[in-house]
């Protein structure tokens, strides 16, 4: 549908502390959670320094739906506190204002279709 | 002259300058801050690991088996080492911000900053604890 300029800028203006809370919320779920997953499964245990878990015990661990929906909100938030922090990035750093449509619709997609994949993963386990 | 911008509505046209691509190379607190956002990439990228790690475990134990080897591998390594040094640089500088982006008052008296990114670290440290209790023990 075709607004007149005036509303666009608008609307676009009451979508953006919508992206913002979901950064400021992937953020900080990012920093709590991120770091101690990525140390132990992607250090810790492939280096040696730790027996990696059994393959019973994380079966078990993914079965229970708290454990579940946890891992889809660290995906999730994840996924958007990147896209909002990308795009703006790609608009200060590279200086690509001119794109910020294709770069919004780029960043937002991917992170909703890979959100997606981790509800449809997390579901059917 | 750029004409073809359409977030102008508080900027005149005229006063559109053009800034370089690098315009943050020359200064540190500059990269400092582009470095900060580029956190976000690994950030994402890990998220998806995450997945995958998520669906080995799901498929059976030859898939987590597979995927256990594909982490083991030397790149494997070396990339997981350069995110956690983003993901750490990320944590610390989310919590040190925390104070700045939120005010919260006790009373009359606003709550000191240091103390809000002091609780921050406290609670790092016991998500980081009890995830991986859970993770590798329980």
């Amino acid at each position: 549908m075709d607004f007149p300029e005036v509303v666009k800028t608008e609307m676009k203006r009451n979508v953006e502390p919508f992206w913002w809370s979901l950064f400021g919320a992937g953020g900080a779920i990012a920093a709590l959670i991120l770091p101690v997953l990525l140390f132990l499964n992607g250090l810790a245990i492939p280096l040696g320094w730790i027996e990696a878990p059994s393959y019973d015990h994380l079966f078990t661990l993914v079965k229970l739906p708290l454990a579940r929906l946890f891992l889809f909100v660290v995906i999730s938030f994840s996924l958007f506190h990147w896209a909002h922090r990308f795009r703006f990035t790609l608009y200060d750093g590279l200086q690509l204002k001119h794109l910020d449509k294709l770069i919004a619709l780029l960043c937002y997609g991917s992170a909703i279709i890979i959100t997606i994949a981790a509800a449809y993963t997390t579901l059917s386990i | 002259m750029m004409r073809d911008h359409e977030y102008s509505r508080f900027q005149p046209k005229s006063y559109n300058t053009r800034m370089p691509i690098f315009w943050w190379i020359r200064k540190w607190a500059h990269i400092k801050f582009i470095a900060r956002e580029l956190t976000s990439v690994p950030i994402a990228l890990y998220a998806i690991v995450l997945l995958i790690h998520i669906r080995a475990v799901a498929t059976g134990p030859e898939a987590y088996a597979d995927f256990l080897a594909v982490l083991r591998t030397p790149i494997s390594i070396a990339l997981h080492a350069v995110a956690f040094l983003c993901v750490i640089f990320h944590s610390i500088t989310w919590f040190n911000l925390a104070p700045k982006a939120l005010v919260i008052r006790l009373g009359r008296r606003r709550l000191p900053g240091a103390l809000i990114a002091a609780s921050n670290y406290v609670a790092w440290i016991i998500f980081s604890a009890t995830i991986a209790w859970i993770f590798l023990k329980w």
